[in-house]
Order: structure tokens, then sequence, then C-alpha cells
């Protein structure tokens, strides 16, 4: 019997041959990941495991992106415990602010996340490196300190969900529509443990950047991993930006799937999920003419140059409504300088619009962007739980950068097609 | 292990910016956490909450981020047990690895309403309403995990496997 992708990947790193779905496996890991939030309670443990070593320098990624630039005293503090345990272990990529960026755009631009690599991260969008044909997944801190120690972590062999996106893609609709989509259509639980595969011609067509945001929120769907088989285009992503050798998989022509889904996208329209579940979905023209108060644009999930690139084609010339605040948040310093070398910055700004250095900032309702009371916010990023992005009783919608910019200049959620 | 306690019910797809707000997460101290633990699910549960109680839950328990924060607040709030008629993977995990028992029942949840007192044998999977005397059975954990969860998490579980 045939393997996924994913399971090929698993059984690499366990040593194996082969894997069935549920076999327990111990895994050897190519990268642990950690930010200013989970890492801290990763440092206690990994000090109480008391190994005093790391298993290898180079393989542990530090990234302070939630709450950096520090947002408040105790915030100072938990970066300073990351900074210290950075300088302390040597480890290598641990990314200061100036250089730091939010760090699911920041890994694959690096070239720090790789083909057929098996990573862990303390962050739940670690799942994004899956659009490299990675298998990455979230874990807690105490999976980050003992793989920190280690070197390894075990895993249950998932099962795998196929998706195959077939037709013409319309204009305004990218990846963040197509996973709103399959996310409204399987549920928040949908492929809880389960490894989601995007497939067919539309993923073959799509660009490295919006298949990261695709694979980005495969954990909305309660997965495992998201994961796209490597092709031409992620060979010319990641050939000029890897330092070490990495390795291409496919699924088997046999591989057993739980379920394969299909979906011809050639009539659908951008997407637009509604408070308080990323399942709560609802193509744009139905959700035209919510009255919004502040647009977001940035996050591990659209904080990218294509994604930069739309809202600037919108806003470019055009003012920001009065009555609403516009905030963008270019992922990484590299996209910055780009946003900026190609006069996008200058178009956001003379739009009206704030544009902030690289954090999760208000995605996470942390900082640099909060709601109060009653507030509502379209945003970019992949969550909408009740409080995400400030008071318990304001509201966050989730779209597109095409539906963001768009309604950014009315005031209310609007088709992009109606400014353009 | 055995545990009895009042049960406080909660809905379904409880995330975990509801068990623990990110507006919180600047400690990582367990008892500044239980102090606004399900505070967006629920703003009376930190005061009310007690040393032994149990959460029981619908669908996909703890969605959303990797934050072991999350499981942290709810142990350090007192809660001896978690029962849910499923948990999103990673609290699953994280759970286990900081030793917060949980259990997966669909019917227990079904059955089981707010403030009934309930008993949980951890090793049998067993849970029984002692109003009612009802029994439901939820699958019990694979030994190593119990292990881990019995020696208080996944650092003491592979310290104390390293001093033997």
């Amino acid at each position: 019997m045939g393997m996924t992708i994913s399971q090929k990947i698993l059984a690499y790193h366990a040593g194996k041959k082969h894997v069935e779905a549920g076999e327990l496996v111990n895994c050897r890991v190519d990268v642990v990941l950690g930010n200013d939030i989970t890492s801290p309670v990763a440092i206690e443990e990994f000090a109480r495991l008391g190994t005093g070593e790391v298993f290898d320098r180079d393989r542990i990624v530090l990234v302070p992106d939630h709450f950096a630039p520090n947002k408040d005293i105790k915030s100072a503090e938990q970066a300073k415990v990351v900074r210290s345990f950075a300088r302390q272990y040597g480890i290598k990529n641990y990314f200061e602010v100036g250089q730091m960026g939010i760090e699911h755009c920041l890994l694959p631009e690096q070239g720090l996340a790789l083909p057929g690599d098996l990573i862990i991260g303390a962050d739940s969008h670690t799942c994004t490196y899956g659009a490299l044909g990675a298998f990455a997944t979230g874990v807690g801190s105490t999976d980050m300190a003992a793989a920190m120690a280690t070197g390894e972590a075990w895993f249950k062999i998932p099962e795998s969900l196929k998706f195959i996106y077939y037709g013409q893609l319309p204009r305004w609709v990218g990846g963040k529509d197509l996973i709103l989509h399959t996310i409204g259509d399987i549920g928040v639980d949908g492929a809880r443990y389960m490894s989601m595969e995007f497939t067919g011609e539309v993923i073959q067509n799509l660009s490295m950047d919006n298949r990261l945001t695709m694979a980005n929120m495969a954990i909305e769907a309660g997965g495992k991993n998201g994961i796209i088989e490597p092709d031409d285009i992620t060979l010319a992503y990641v050939k000029e930006r890897a330092q070490r050798s990495y390795n291409l998989y496919k699924s088997d022509p046999d591989a057993v799937y739980a379920e394969i889904r299909e979906y011809d996208v050639s009539k659908m329209e951008p997407v637009v999920a509604f408070p308080h579940l990323p399942e709560n979905t609802r193509p744009v023209s139905e959700a035209a003419g919510v009255n919004i108060d502040q647009v977001v644009i940035g996050s591990c999930t659209n904080g990218r140059v294509e994604d930069l690139e739309i809202a600037a084609s919108l806003l470019k010339g055009k003012k920001v409504h009065p009555e609403i605040r516009v905030i963008i948040f270019p992922g990484t310093q590299q996209i910055y300088l780009e946003a900026m070398r190609r006069g996008y910055v200058e178009a956001f700004i003379e739009a009206g619009a704030a544009v902030s250095t690289p954090t999760c900032g208000p995605c996470l309702g942390g900082h640099m962007g909060i709601l109060a009371k009653g507030e509502r916010a379209l945003a970019t990023t992949n969550r909408n739980f009740v409080g995400r992005m400030g008071h318990p009783e304001s509201e966050v919608y989730l779209s597109s950068p095409a539906v963001a910019a768009a309604s950014a200049i009315t005031g209310k959620i609007t088709p992009p097609w109606e400014i353009a | 292990m055995k545990f009895t306690g009042q049960v406080y019910k909660f809905g379904a797809d409880i995330d975990t910016d509801a068990i623990i707000p990110a507006r919180y997460l600047n400690t990582t101290d367990p008892a500044e956490l239980a102090q606004h633990c399900m505070e967006d699910a629920d703003p009376t549960f930190p005061a009310r909450v007690k040393t032994g109680d149990i959460i029981v839950a619908d669908k996909n328990f703890g969605c959303g981020s990797s934050r072991e924060h999350a499981p942290i607040a709810i142990k350090g709030a007192g809660v001896a047990c978690v029962i849910a008629t499923s948990f999103a993977r990673i609290f699953y995990r994280n759970s286990i690895n900081i030793g917060l028992p949980i259990l997966e029942c669909d019917q227990a949840y079904q059955a089981i309403n707010e403030g009934d007192q309930v008993e949980v044998d951890l090793e049998s999977g067993q849970i029984t309403s002692l109003i009612t005397g009802d029994t439901w059975q939820a699958v019990p954990f694979p030994g190593f995990m119990q292990e881990i969860m019995a020696q208080g998490g996944l650092i003491n579980y592979v310290r104390h496997k390293t001093d033997k």
C-alpha cells in the first residue's frame, strides 16, 4: 500500500521504509522553532531537563515576533529570556528586532524551511512550511523543549485528506479564498489530526506566496499539517535560498486517503469569514456592506510581497475612508524593503494607511491595533475567535488582501471589482 | 488515578484564545494565568472554579493556537480533568505533556450537566455521575501517555526514565 507525501517524510525521519496511519513513531526533526511567547516556557522546561546542551545550535530557530518590538515591561522580560538563551547556547538563527520578521514569513524566505524537512514549531501556524513540500506542524513549549535537547519528537502517523482544485481561477480569487472556502466546507475540525494535501491544476499554477497562505491555515481546519507536492515553482523558490540539501517527495499513486474533495474554482468569488470562527464563510457579495472600523493587512497568512502588491494596486491614488484605521504589516524586513522599492509603501502612506515594522501584533490581540468594545475589523489574518484582536465584544472578519484593500477605501466590506 | 469533582460545562470549539486570551501571555506564571482561565468563554469562571473541579465540553476543545499557557492555565486553576467530545490536536498533546488529565467521551458530554458531581478513573477511562450513578466509557490512553500524565508531564517522565 502506498504512502502519502506526509507519511513518507515521517517514515524517512523515523528511519523506516514504511509507516501506516495510526502508528506511533519517534522522529528526528530538522528544525525546532519558537517565538517570544512559547520559547520562555520551553526554556524553563529545557532547564528542568538538565541536559545542559542543545542537540544542534544551527537547527534551532528563535524569532521574537509576537509582542516584539516589546509592547510592555513583561514582554520585554520574556524577550530577554529568549535573547539570553540564544546567546548562552550560541543559537545561530536567533533574529533580533531589525532582522526579525513574522516567523512563518521569515523561515521560508531565509531558506531555513526546505522541501522534505520535518519541522516542529511552538506556534500553531508552523504548518505554513507545507507549501514547500515539508512536513511542518505546531507543537507546544514542552515538545519544543524536549526537541531542543534531543532533536527528536514522537508522532502519530496521520491519515490524509486530499483536496483537488480545478478550473480557471477568477480574477481577485487567490490562495486565501481557496483555503477559506475549504475550511467553510469541512469546518474548523474537519481535518482534526489529519494531513491536508492540496493538489490539482489550480495549485500547480499557484504562486509560492499563495501556496504559503493556504498551508498556513490548515490548522484552522484542525489539520496536523497542510502540504503541497514540490514542483518547479517550489524549486525556483528554494534554489537560491537553501544552504543545505533537501529532498523532494510525492505521494504514491496508490496512497490511501481518508477522503478526497474536489472544488471547481471557476465560479468562485473572494471569500469572507464572519465572526467568530474561520468556518463561517460567505462569498464577498453576500458580505458586502458590513461596516468596519479597522482594516489589517499582513500577518503570517498574508504579509508577503504579492499580498502587498494586490493591496497597493487597489490603494494607489485612492484614500482610506476617513472613519477607519488601516494598518499594514509587511511580514519581514526584506518584504518591507521590496515594498518600498516597488513604491507600495508610498502608495499606502499617501492613501492614509499606517505601515508598521513586522510583528504579529494585532492578529492575536497583542498590540499595534487592538479593538475597543463593539468595534469591527476586517483582517487578512487567520483567526476571528471571540476577543482575538482585542475586547471580547469586538469582531473580526477575515478576507484576502484584495477585499481588505477595497474595503479600506469604502469603510465597509466591498468586492474588489467595485474599486478597481 | 481517580478524581471526583464538580462539573463546569462548555460548548463546542472552545479555542485557546477563550481559554487564555493573548493579552495575558506576557507571563509564564501558572497562578497568574489561572486568574484569567476561560475568561472569554465565561468571565465568572476564574472566581468560581475550585481545586478538583472538572471541565466538560463539546467537540474540538482547545482549537487554535499552540500556546501551552492554555492547559497550564487550566491546571493552574486547579481543574483536575477535562472531558470533551474531542480535543484539538495541539491542545491534546500539550495537556499530556504538562500532565493535565484529559478524556474524550461524547456520551459523557451529552449526559452530564453543569454542577454535577462526577468521578473519573483515568486508567480505565471510566466516567461516573455521582448524581445518577450512570457510567460512560472513554477510550483510555496508551500506557506511555498515562505514565507521562502520572509523572506530571513529559519533562518529569523523561528525567525519571534517564534517572533509572
